[in-house]
């Protein structure tokens, strides 16, 4: 029997001491002091590989002053570990984050706005580059500054073009021009496959539900409120898509495709093996190509769009952000990180070391000299038309792209299974009632959101 | 009958060493089940406060095309997969289990695949089913059979998917292999005196013997295969491509709560899948009444 109590009694130890640990486990906050005193940030960051190793540009942050230290963590499926972290009240101090999502996020109260801060340290939308500030900006609030910023062009492999007797500043300046020029790169080799091609529209395929975007629709109405893929422009843009499927041989297409997919960072990678001419790519590929495919002799220039552009070429940009989380324990010790990233010199060297453009209006001329990536004037050009265009500011853009993608790839798999018009309105069909739903939820919340985001921290 | 002292004490020590479990139990399955429940009643995403909103998360999902796509996807599978996986398995193990030269090297063999994690294994996957220049079809085409585009074309993507999971076989043959070793020699003794031909032995010797093994076997591959999650999320991506013909159940419910973040209506097609393994399992059990023999293993 005294063996049973003394077991009784040490289980009951065990449960409070496990519970003990279990609630200072979940409480944060005994360790954001070092011993020297500094303040210790959570900084949660996405990137992994070179990225990650550019990000490390922190350590020149943490020796600039002798108040804060970052603690740098390298995070993968960042956005869902961020939602989680602030749902569950215990976020990071400051997270990188992709500008696309930014719209679900802040209607979801779940970032902090930056105006105020922005206007006591004299930082001002003005000083971005305004296609790139844009994708900061949403429901009249800043919510992030870019850290590293990418804009897409055409790469193209400058042997293949010449031996084919192509001149890329007039064979790529149209589309009808670069669909001949395709057609041209594209050759059988004794097998009767296809063993190299101009190009693919669906390789590597990132982009494909924004192929509307070149033919001038951008996807979404002015004031959000409807979805604009059924409009002329779209199914413009989806035929063009469709015409690859008519214009080379189907089978011998889809095996040389599927012999390169998923093989992005290798030397496997369609481009890198010198066997497809054309890729649309961004600011990074650069990078890759010197890792995977240093000997590949490359250059870009502007996608053809398929609308009069009025001399402003067109491309998609996105930028890497940094934000600052509902509910984050430091947010004032956290902008002052960010804004030493926003400085020029800070700014110019994480910019190189990911093989980007700087999103600060001002840029150094020794930047674009040491730059790594020989086309970083070209994508920086890019950025600052009138035609670069952001993924639409909505709530459900996740679910519009994705909805988007499948319908384009109805169409590649499916030659002459449906059309445009009939995929694009069951898109229509199917969101414009998740985006009505989610503009209500919003309507719901907006007063509350509203003050409080106008609230000084 | 009034408990002693002794009992009650007896009583509070078995409560005290179950409390572990029974308070494990309660927060991490009980509360989050039940509080699924309720959040599939709701418009709700994490962040936000949770709006009731009656059954419409459940008529929202009956209108929704993607989600009859997807179950009829996961169906579709489970119909190739279970029956492909379970003939394969018993096969392999009637095979290892019948006198050979290096038995022991050929079971480990046959296990070792399926000890490979699943993202290694449909990495792995990946390159075997190129179309180009996979293994797979490197085989085929010498012998003159069709080398399809396994992982391109949306009708060939549940075989290839249904080719990649036979690889974690291992398990199941294991299982086999230990039920059929209890079958008793006599029974096979009998039946060769009797003049049965070795097919005639599997028949009604061997597979009646092993029908319970088959019967647990099925159901928690019913159970396994209507949540299949990491393996086409890791060889086709988050949207089941191509075209979301390998858009699966468990996937569409994935997307909806984390990258779409509909928590509630997320949660709605859990409690579906739930009810639906649940029918399922049932009917399993009904027909087992009829068809599993537990006079053997």
């Amino acid at each position: 029997m005294s063996a049973t109590r003394q077991i009784s009694k040490g289980l009951v130890f065990a449960a409070a001491a496990g519970l003990a640990v279990a609630v200072t486990g979940c409480s944060s906050g005994s360790s954001d002091i070092r011993e020297d005193g500094r303040i210790v940030i959570d900084y949660w960051e996405k990137w992994t590989n070179f990225e990650k190793e550019a990000m490390q540009r922190i350590d020149d942050y943490n020796a600039s002053q002798d108040k804060v230290w970052v603690n740098f963590v390298s995070q993968s499926s960042l956005e869902r570990k961020l939602l989680l972290a602030t749902s569950g009240g215990n976020p990071p101090d400051v997270s990188g984050f992709w500008s696309y999502a930014l719209p679900s996020f802040v209607d979801m109260g779940a970032l902090q706005p930056l105006d105020y801060y922005m206007e006591d340290a004299g930082v001002d939308g003005e000083d971005y580059v305004p296609s790139i500030y844009a994708l900061c900006h949403y429901r009249d609030h800043t919510w992030g500054l870019p850290t590293t910023p990418a804009s897409i062009a055409l790469h193209y492999n400058v042997d293949m073009l010449e031996e084919a007797g192509l001149d890329p500043a007039a064979d790529l300046a149209t589309l009808d021009r670069f669909d001949a020029a395709s057609q041209a790169l594209t050759r059988s080799g004794d097998d009767g496959k296809y063993d190299q091609m101009g190009f693919l529209p669906t390789d590597p395929g990132w982009w494909t539900p924004m192929w509307g975007m070149w033919f001038g629709d951008p996807l979404i109405s002015a004031d959000g409120q409807e979805l604009t893929c059924d409009s002329p422009e779209s199914i413009a843009a989806l035929e063009w898509f469709a015409s690859f499927t008519k214009d080379y041989d189907y089978e011998k297409m889809r095996l040389f495709e599927s012999a390169h997919r998923g093989q992005f960072a290798s030397s496997s990678n369609s481009f890198m093996s010198n066997r497809m001419a054309m890729k649309l790519q961004g600011v990074w590929m650069a990078s890759f190509i010197e890792t995977f495919g240093p000997d590949v002799k490359w250059a870009a220039a502007p996608f053809p769009a398929g609308f009069e552009t009025g001399g402003e070429p067109v491309t998609i940009v996105e930028t890497d952000l940094l934000v600052i989380p509902r509910g984050a324990e430091h947010p004032r010790e956290a902008w002052d990180f960010i804004q030493f990233v926003q400085q020029q010199r800070n700014m110019e060297r994480l910019c190189l070391d990911q093989f980007k453009f700087s999103p600060l209006r001002e840029v150094s001329e020794d930047f674009y000299a040491s730059h790594p990536n020989k086309e970083i004037e070209l994508f920086r050009e890019l950025a600052e038309s009138k035609n670069a265009f952001g993924a639409p500011q909505i709530a459900i853009w996740t679910e519009y792209r994705d909805e988007l993608g499948a319908a384009y790839q109805q169409l590649w798999t499916n030659p002459g299974g449906s059309d445009p018009e009939t995929l694009m309105r069951q898109v229509k069909e199917r969101l414009q009632p998740r985006l009505d739903q989610a503009n209500r939820a919003w309507e719901r919340v907006r007063e509350d959101r509203l003050a409080a985001w106008s609230a000084r921290p | 009958m009034k408990m002693t002292r002794t009992d009650r004490h007896q009583l509070a020590s078995a409560a005290l060493f179950l409390s572990p479990w029974i308070i494990g139990f309660t927060v991490f399955v009980a509360l989050p089940a039940i509080l699924s429940l309720y959040f599939s009643l709701c418009d709700y995403s994490v962040l936000t406060e949770p709006v009731f909103i009656g059954v419409g998360n459940y008529t929202d999902l009956t209108r929704d095309a993607l989600f009859w796509k997807s179950l009829w996807n996961t169906i579709l599978f489970a119909g190739l997969a279970l029956p492909i996986g379970t003939v394969v398995s018993i096969a392999l193990a009637l095979l290892l289990n019948s006198p050979m030269w290096g038995k022991g090297i050929m079971r480990t063999i046959v296990f070792l695949p399926s000890l490979v994690p699943l993202v290694a294994m449909g990495m792995l996957w990946q390159y075997l089913l190129n179309p180009e220049y996979g293994l797979i079809n490197g085989i085929l085409q010498p012998l003159g059979l069709a080398s399809p585009d396994w992982l391109g074309d949306p009708s060939w993507t549940k075989p290839g998917l249904v080719l990649t999971t036979l690889w974690g076989t291992g398990n199941a043959v294991i299982i086999y292999l230990a039920s059929l070793s209890e079958v008793p020699r006599t029974l096979y003794d009998a039946a060769r005196v009797d003049g049965a031909s070795w097919w005639q032995q599997i028949l009604n010797i061997s597979l009646p013997m092993i029908s319970p093994v088959i019967y647990f076997n099925m159901i928690i591959g019913i159970i396994t295969v209507l949540q299949i999650f990491a393996l086409p999320y890791v060889m086709m991506g988050a949207d089941g491509e191509p075209a979301r013909s390998t858009l699966f159940y468990a996937m569409y419910l994935f997307n909806q709560a984390f990258t779409y973040l509909r928590m509630g209506y997320a949660s709605a097609m859990a409690w579906i899948l739930f009810l639906l393994i649940a029918l399922l399992t049932w009917a399993g059990h009904r027909a087992s009444r009829r068809h599993v023999h537990y006079g053997g293993a």
